[in-house]
């Protein structure tokens, strides 16, 4: 079971987390154009890294946040965490 | 009531407390502190088992954890246990063990006529023998494999013993309490550090135990109670014995299984039976110890055959002697250990060494005894079917491949030593890959992907004096690094004998004409011809190897077997161990129990259970209650013997003619504020939000962003900038981890916050044509007529003296209200809505009069927004806005949503008009069709119309309205149903709505 850094509230262990894919897919604006290509990348196309990969996470059982993680998806070493509106690098 | 194999004095046991079990049938005893092994040796007992293939006889062959053959079935306490390790199990008083695997019983096991017919149960037997016929599979192959197979029996009966679960944290986990675990448990408490001792046995120290050695001047086992007792005085230090690390997970969790009580006669109500740990640990400290490894010789499976530690184990802690003729065969200095105990004992060992003669500080020693030592000597094969009888020794030549001399030895046990295994199980669970040493013939670990560090034995280190120093100083400095302090310790001196070097022989070579079988895995059955067999078959990958002959597998993981079957399939192949590799370690270690894997969460706290603030009220009123996720609904009323059927169509009639009320607390609500929240509900809703009023509600549809229906529900708009959203019972957690994702990622620049109200409120809907004279009723000073309160409309009004808010909507499609209060109301305005109610005839009704209203109406629910639907499939393309943007509205363009014959919703009657159609039936255009029949759609709900008294479904069907009219077949396999049916509008009664707004 992971252990993951939850940026407000600290170590928690991951049965406090739900998964959310892919943290690096932009959404296209609202209100706005889109191509079929890039409709079609936003909701289906996702890259399967192996090795680091930014992701989110949301604390359900706990603060609510959405998290971003970045993990290594063989190892499961965790790099990184952060708030969605910070970047990881 | 002698017991003819127990010594008079040595031991670790409680002579003063007798213990009385039986052993299929047979009453003995033992004392406290024996295991079943150690109790049913002193009784002169060795055949406790058969094998798993051939129903060979077997007897004890090691101590403890490494035990492959004496597994028992254990009845104590009042349930029956299989697979029960007799090693380990402690004696309490009125156990009773039986042999498994053997029919009629263990000394005459039909069964053993497989020993004979061998040639049919070569390696892969079950894939070549129980091939052809095809037929023959499932009523002569698979019952007889079914029967044949298999260890024990589980119990049928209700586990009624207590298991726990519990979490911990601690900054250094030790893994075993011999001398590098106790010196790393040490170190680090003395540092300050939270330290874990965890110990399987019942006794902690490990090989200070059974190893005649000393530490400053105390005896192995004297230093090894002294740390222990100043351990747990330490309040920063949990000791555990009778505890298992058996697992190694991500991120340093482990976990751990401690056997709390079975140990005990007696045991208070709440004490639990086991406890499953789940330990975060900063550090761990692997001192897992060694296995003894086996010769491989033939028969070397007999009853009376012990690994030699385990014999001195039997001796030094349970004072029983494995046999009164031992011989010893050994590659290594260790099993000298065991000879010179015998000597103590006034039994006299005979050794026979592969090792050429040479000098070491014990083989003078037993030299110096007058113990027979014959060097360049090992045992060829043992005779006797049930138990050792004697052995045919051979004096090897030079090249170790043939013999000079061969004769016959009488005895009545051999103890065989191989060298050493590490037990690197935990670390290769870690992610830690092995590496061969040379110097040992075994793994070891090599780099680490987690914060573990293997001391002592388990690292390869086999002396005393390496593996304390190992255990101070990786103790002390692992555990400094988390407190920050350093706390000096001297490390003590100690006296142990040195052993010479070991021989790297590990199978004993066959004279010619004799073909004995030479096991090297005891549990499966597994041979060295087998081995060879699935090489000559072409097998190389030692993980196929391992699965097509067996070797490895099952409870005792190959902890005895593993590297004597690298050794062969390397020989064979003509490589070096290293390059063949090793198979891969996987949790648990040992066996655990399902119970302790389950904990507390069984019967009613399998989950949470959620109940409304009505839920006694139901109880009380003969309610049904089904499972809506945690939720516990009422799903009808009972009256008198009225089956569910009869209960729901009455309920649902009373909703149609008179008036009747639903508790719908467990809808999800969430609530909704911010000066934003109108632009987010008309991005999130595909309906336009904009201009929905202060004081109305608004049914709303939201998707996914692949088009598909994600929910359903109304939201009402409380004030300018506070909104009341309401979802689907099952939906609700997941609407609202959407709503916050969009809010919180997707459009922070959004001002709106989410919380979930939905344990707040209590609900109650008041469903059908006598719901307004009802509701005038409950509020005599409010106006409830239908130009103030109409359709969709919303009212906050006191509720006899509580506040409440009463929202006009309805998912009967009756003339309806939902009246909330909060929760601890909930109960008061039930039972005054069941007061003011009968006159009107109001009835209470559930789920399943509930889905019959909705289904008739053509409402849709989950088994039509079943994640394949998009708005057009379920006729709520009405609600898609054209105008604006909205969550999911791109995908909606896609071409096969688009198709013409899109699958979509339709109402299905029987042309009888009198049989029910199964829900999950498949919709076929001609039942009798040739296969594959093409499938043109499927039956997702089915209810008996009140309305129109027949049945009636909803269909999600090729084609859609068009095939109105048309007769098909409703055919369910399961059911063994075909229905003839007609399509009609998904629309069964009241098709223009106007109920809702009369």
């Amino acid at each position: 079971m992971l252990y993951i850094k939850c940026p407000y509230c600290g170590l928690r262990a991951q049965k406090e987390f739900s998964y959310g894919g892919d943290a690096t897919v932009k959404r296209p604006n609202i209100n706005e154009e889109v191509s079929n290509e890039d409709w079609d990348n936003f909701v289906y196309m996702r890259k399967s890294p192996r090795g680091k990969h930014i992701e989110l996470w949301q604390h359900i059982a706990g603060c609510r946040q959405w998290i971003k993680v970045q993990r290594d998806t063989a190892t499961h070493e965790i790099f990184q965490t952060a708030k969605v509106t910070e970047e990881i690098r | 009531m002698s017991q003819p194999f127990r010594l008079n004095k040595e031991g670790l046991i409680n002579r003063n407390k007798k213990i009385s079990f039986t052993f299929n049938g047979k009453k003995l005893f033992g004392y406290e502190g024996d295991t079943i092994a150690s109790a049913l040796i002193a009784n002169g007992i060795h055949l406790v088992g058969r094998s798993f293939k051939y129903h060979r006889p077997r007897g004890f062959f090691g101590a403890g954890v490494e035990e492959p053959n004496a597994k028992l079935q254990v009845e104590f306490n009042g349930h029956s246990e299989p697979n029960v390790n007799a090693t380990e199990m402690e004696l309490v008083e009125g156990l009773s063990a039986t042999s498994q695997n053997c029919w009629p019983s263990v000394n005459f096991d039909v069964g053993a006529i497989n020993n004979f017919l061998k040639m049919f149960f070569p390696a892969g037997f079950y894939y070549k023998t129980f091939m052809w016929p095809k037929s023959f599979w499932y009523k002569i192959y698979e019952p007889f494999i079914r029967k044949a197979a298999g260890l024990g029996v589980a119990s049928i009966e209700k586990d009624k013993e207590r298991y726990e679960h519990k979490f911990e944290y601690c900054d250094l986990l030790v893994t075993g309490s011999g001398p590098s675990g106790l010196a790393s448990a040490y170190a680090a408490a003395k540092n300050g550090a939270k330290v874990i001792l965890a110990e399987d046995k019942p006794r902690f120290g490990g090989t200070l135990l059974t190893d005649d050695v000393s530490i400053d001047n105390l005896s192995g086992k004297d230093w090894a109670e002294k740390i222990i007792t100043e351990l747990k005085s330490m309040p920063n230090v949990t000791v555990k014995n009778r505890s298992q690390v058996f697992g190694y997970y991500d991120h340093n969790m482990l976990v751990m299984f401690e056997r709390v009580s079975d140990h005990l006669e007696k045991k208070s109500k709440f004490t639990p039976r086991q406890r499953l740990w789940y330990i975060r640990a900063k550090e761990t400290i692997l001192s897992t110890g060694s296995i003894e490894r086996p010769i491989v010789f033939g028969n070397n499976d007999t009853p009376g055959i012990f690994l030699s530690a385990a014999a001195k184990e039997y001796m030094k802690v349970y004072g029983v002697l494995v046999g009164k003729k031992p011989l010893i065969f050994t590659n290594n200095d260790s099993a000298y250990e065991t000879a010179l105990e015998f000597k103590k004992n006034n039994v006299e060992p005979i050794i026979l060494d592969t090792r050429e003669e040479h000098s070491s500080e014990l083989i003078d020693e037993a030299k110096s005894k007058g113990i027979d030592i014959r060097f360049s000597h090992g045992v060829i094969v043992a005779n006797g079917y049930k138990k050792v009888k004697s052995a045919k020794i051979g004096k090897l030549n030079k090249d170790k491949n043939s013999f000079e001399k061969i004769e016959t030895v009488d005895c009545d046990c051999i103890c065989v030593s191989g060298f050493w295994t590490p037990s690197v199980h935990l670390a290769s669970q870690s992610g830690n890959k092995l590496k061969y040493e040379e110097k040992i013939d075994a793994f070891i670990p090599d780099k680490k992907k987690q914060h573990e560090t293997s001391v002592g034995a388990a690292n390869g280190s086999f002396t005393l004096e390496e593996s304390l120093k190992n255990g101070f100083e990786n103790g002390s400095n692992l555990s400094a690094k988390i407190t920050d302090t350093k706390t000096e310790i001297t490390i003590p001196n100690v006296n142990e004998k040195k052993y010479g070097a070991h021989d790297k022989l590990w199978c004993m070579p066959l004279p010619k004409n004799e073909n004995p079988k030479r096991f090297v895995d005891f549990q499966n059955d597994v041979s060295v011809s087998d081995i060879e067999i699935a090489l000559r078959e072409g097998y190389r990958s030692i993980e196929h190897v391992k699965r097509y002959t067996t070797l490895g597998m099952a409870t005792d993981q190959g902890r005895t077997s593993n590297l004597n079957g690298l050794q062969l399939v390397s020989n064979i192949e003509n490589k070096i161990v290293p390059e063949v590799g090793h198979t891969t370690f996987r949790p648990p270690f040992t066996p655990i129990t399902i119970g302790t894997i389950v904990g507390r969460e069984v019967g009613m706290e399998y989950m949470p259970t959620r109940k409304t603030p009505m839920h006694e009220w139901h109880k009380k009123n003969n309610a049904v209650f089904v499972d809506a996720g945690a939720w516990k609904r009422p799903r009808y009323y009972k009256q008198g013997n009225e089956t569910l059927f009869e209960a729901s169509k009455r309920e649902a009639k009373n909703v149609r003619e008179n008036v009747g009320i639903c508790d719908v607390t467990t809808l999800g609500k969430i609530d909704i504020k911010g000066p934003d929240a109108a632009e987010f509900l008309n991005r999130v809703y595909t309906n336009a939000w904009m201009k929905l009023p202060v004081g109305k509600a608004r049914y709303g549809l939201m998707l996914r962003e692949d088009g598909i229906v994600m929910d359903d529900g109304t939201t009402t708009r409380i004030s300018e900038n506070h909104y009341h959203m309401t979802t689907t019972t099952a939906q609700a957690a997941n609407v609202l981890s959407h709503l916050e994702y969009y809010l919180q990622i997707v459009w922070p620049e959004l001002n709106v916050n989410v919380v979930s109200t939905t344990e707040q409120w209590a609900g109650a809907a008041i469903a059908g044509p006598k719901s307004r004279d009802m509701l005038s009723k409950l509020y005599p000073d409010l106006d409830v007529s239908n130009d103030t309160l109409p359709f969709m409309g919303y009212k906050e009004a006191d509720f006899f003296g509580v506040p409440s808010r009463i929202f006009r909507i309805s998912f009967s499609g009756e003339l309806a209200y939902e009246i909330n209060v909060k929760s601890d109301h909930g109960m008061f305005m039930w039972e005054k809505m069941m007061d003011v109610g009968k006159e009107f005839g109001n009835q209470p009704y559930g789920t399943e009069a509930l889905s019959t209203l909705r289904i008739e109406m053509g409402h849709v629910a989950g088994p039509e927004l079943d994640g394949r639907t998009i708005p057009s499939d379920v006729s709520l393309n009405g609600l898609v806005s054209k105008k604006k943007d909205f969550i999911g509205k791109n995908s909606l363009g896609r071409e096969a949503f688009n198709v013409e014959s899109r699958q979509k919703i339709v109402g299905l009657i029987p042309i009888d008009r009198k049989s029910s159609i199964p829900e999950g039936s498949h919709i076929v255009q001609d039942q009798n069709g040739k296969l594959p029949n093409p499938k043109l759609g499927h039956v997702s709900s089915s209810c008996w119309s009140v309305e129109n008294n027949n049945p009636f479904s909803l269909a999600i069907m090729k084609d859609g309205k068009n095939m109105i009219g048309k007769k098909f077949f409703a055919v369910s396999p399961l059911k063994n149903k075909s229905i003839e049916v007609e399509v009609i509008s998904s629309h069964y009664v009241d098709p223009e709505g106007k109920r809702v707004r009369s």
